[in-house]
């Protein structure tokens, strides 16, 4: 099958909140203060940035020990043109760096020139001067002999217990080339299923194969924009996202020659007066994209009820 | 199936409530491992293998835990993995876990299962809307609120069925401390009173949103306890979302489940003593008690008591997940709480006598189940 590809873009993105417990928040606390903590091990060993837990005894780690705020770069790769959302814009370097009175290497930015980079060089941490708790109160590292500017105080405040999490993912999702083609037929207001010519069933929105019986669907077979309201829903709870305004009814609708419902709306009556057995007929927008929700939503049409009998196979 | 035995020697839980600000995911885990560790008198040093369960990944915006649970769970140097099932992941953690064991693999397995839903939005997650679609998706209510609503039709269930599975489960969990929801005024005139959100459900017949973890370890000869849980059988079944056909009242896959772990444990329902069946919205319960064979008509048995914590056959004694859901974890309290019951250390919420029980997890549309029968008795 050949078919131009149809994409849409898809943004995902959510600020979680994540409580630090009580070791990394004694470490975010300190950052906030212009301080670097470490974490002891039971073996001496001080690690830092801390883990809640120690990594060879799998024991509670209780014993904290102030490190830096000089240390020794252990290896590092250059960032030559750096990305929205990276710690510095102009070119720097990742590096890890042991600090003072530490055991193992933290992984930050390092704001120096190229030339100057080299492992086991000495660098100095540089704090950020507003600073909320957060692993970015520590701007970034600078070689250890330049001058390093003044901290700026910050008010103590309670103990740091959460932070915020931001996801953005940028997705591109194709549609395929069954649901491309059922697409396009929205564009010509048409609702077209696929049938299985094995069991004969026909599915809308169409499959490209039949999960019962694992074939490839073949026929494209145009459905009639009347159903029926198999079964429904009323959504009054408001949430974040939400596209419509509460109340409204999401109803499985069984187009008339189908054999699965479609998921949509009941629109253009009373919420109340949306039953099981109710016959309707889409409605569609008037700006045709290629989107199951160019069909505005499905409202009801003069016809008497469909008796239960008659769809209790698919509800 | 199994060639080896299992045999469940420690069972760890939180409390679980609205938020445990004072924890980070990994010391959530951590706090029901230890409690396990500490039921079946061992140290992380016992545990040859972990295994770990969490919800769906956009509830939490976690999609790697096992990258920074293996310290936390002193699995640092031994085998461990995640399991995947939606919604029914607590019970499928399980039961991988225990065929470590069975297998003859692994002599001792610790699972966890969590979730910490005061980090995240798991209504947000489930009502994305994708490409290409109208905007039908409205949480896990929006999707199961027609199914109720075809399960009431067809049964002619009266309406206060599902209120009256809601003042049950929640009357056991004032026997249960662990329980998230506490709520001695509850009655049906309370459950009524709530507004409907996804109709026919009530807010008053939806789960909480809960932070938790629980844990279990299990062994190969239970010698390590007094009082083991001996894994009779396991079993999981899947099946699509939608296809011609589907009765999405009363999913095949469930059914298929239910007779796979009876026949594997030799046994029927009636030997059953009492189980936890995974009941998000009230009305699961009959839905679920007709699905696994239990009562041929679930509503019935429900409005006659039978399903209460003195009933023929009690259902959800911990209070359930109508008065617990840390949604990753929900599925294996079920598992946990049958086995407490045959270890006779479910306290306060102990069915008398308990010899045989079962727990049941179900997860995505209905597509996912997950059970285990457990007994008193080694098999």
């Amino acid at each position: 099958m050949t078919t131009v590809e149809l994409v849409s873009p898809f943004v995902l993105e959510y600020a979680y909140k994540r409580s630090t417990g009580p070791v990394i928040g004694r470490f975010l606390t300190a950052l906030r203060a212009g301080r670097i903590e470490g974490v002891r091990t039971a073996t001496g060993r001080v690690l830092c940035p801390p883990v809640e837990y120690d990594p060879e005894t799998g024991e509670d780690i209780v014993d904290f020990v102030e490190v830096g705020p000089e240390g020794t770069v252990t290896t590092w790769t250059w960032v030559a043109e750096p990305e929205p959302g990276q710690p510095l814009s102009e070119p720097f370097a990742y590096a890890l760096v042991k600090l003072d009175g530490a055991d193992t290497a933290m992984l930050h930015a390092l704001k120096c020139g190229k030339d100057a980079l080299v492992t086991g060089m000495r660098v100095r941490a540089v704090f950020a001067a507003e600073r909320s708790g957060m692993i970015t109160d520590l701007a970034y590292f600078q070689p250890a002999d330049l001058p390093a500017p003044e901290l700026v105080p910050v008010p103590a405040e309670h103990p740091v217990t959460r932070f915020k999490a931001p996801v953005h993912a940028e997705y591109t999702v194709a549609a395929g080339a069954t649901t491309a083609e059922f697409l396009r037929g929205i564009l010509r207001k048409e609702l077209n299923g696929r049938r299985c010519p094995s069991c004969d069933k026909i599915y809308i929105p169409p499959r490209g194969s039949c999960p019962l019986c694992g074939v490839r669907t073949s026929e494209v077979v145009p459905l009639a924009q009347k159903g029926t309201v198999t079964t429904f829903s009323i959504i009054r709870i408001p949430f974040e996202g939400q596209v419509l305004e509460p109340p409204y009814a999401a109803a499985h609708v069984l187009l008339d020659g189908a054999d699965v419902p479609l998921l949509h709306i009941v629109g253009d009556c009373d919420v109340d007066d949306v039953r099981m057995g109710m016959r309707v007929e889409a409605v569609w927008v008037e700006d045709l994209q290629p989107t199951l929700a160019s069909v505005r939503y499905f409202r009801p049409i003069d016809e008497p009820d469909a008796t239960y009998e008659s769809f209790k196979e698919h509800v | 199936m199994s060639h080896e035995r299992c045999a469940v020697i420690g069972i760890g839980q939180t409390k679980y409530s609205a938020k445990r600000g004072d924890v980070s995911m990994p010391g959530l885990l951590r706090e029901a491992a230890q409690k396990a560790l500490a039921d079946a008198g061992l140290g992380w040093k016992d545990i040859d293998a972990v295994v770990i369960g969490k919800a769906p990944d956009m509830f939490e915006g976690v999609v790697q835990p096992e990258l920074f649970l293996a310290g936390a769970l002193g699995a640092v140097g031994k085998p461990m993995m995640r399991v995947h099932t939606a919604g029914s992941v607590g019970g499928s953690t399980a039961i991988v876990a225990s065929h470590l064991v069975s297998s003859g693999v692994h002599k001792r397995v610790l699972t966890v299962a969590y979730e910490k839903q005061s980090e995240s939005n798991a209504m947000w997650a489930l009502s994305q809307r994708f490409p290409f679609q109208p905007p039908v998706a409205a949480g896990a209510g929006g999707y199961f609120a027609p199914i109720i609503r075809a399960y009431m039709r067809r049964t002619d269930a009266p309406d206060h069925i599902g209120m009256k599975v809601v003042v049950k489960d929640r009357t056991n969990a004032l026997k249960n401390p662990l329980a998230h929801i506490h709520d001695p005024e509850i009655s049906i005139e309370k459950v009524r009173a709530t507004p409907m959100l996804w109709d026919p459900i009530r807010y008053g017949e939806t789960c909480p949103s809960s932070d938790g973890a629980c844990a279990m370890i299990f062994s190969s000869d239970g010698s390590e306890v007094a009082n083991p849980a001996w894994v009779l059988s396991t079993a999981m079944r899947s099946e699509p979302m939608l296809f011609p056909g589907r009765d999405e009242v009363s999913p095949r896959a469930g059914r298929d489940c239910a007779t796979s772990a009876y026949k594997d444990a030799g046994i029927t329902p009636a030997d059953i003593d009492c189980a936890e069946i995974y009941v998000p919205f009230s009305w699961y319960e009959p839905m679920w008690l007709e699905n696994l064979h239990l009562f041929e008509n679930g509503w019935r048995a429900v409005d006659e008591g039978k399903t209460e914590l003195d009933g023929e056959l009690p259902i959800n004694m911990s209070g359930g997940v109508l008065s617990s859901n840390p949604i990753g974890a929900s599925g294996m309290i079920r598992f946990a709480e049958a086995a407490r019951q045959v270890r006779g250390t479910a306290e306060a919420h102990q069915v008398d006598g308990a010899k045989i029980a079962m727990g049941h997890a179900y997860g995505g549309g209905s597509q996912f189940f997950s059970m285990w029968i457990v007994g008193k008795e080694r098999p």
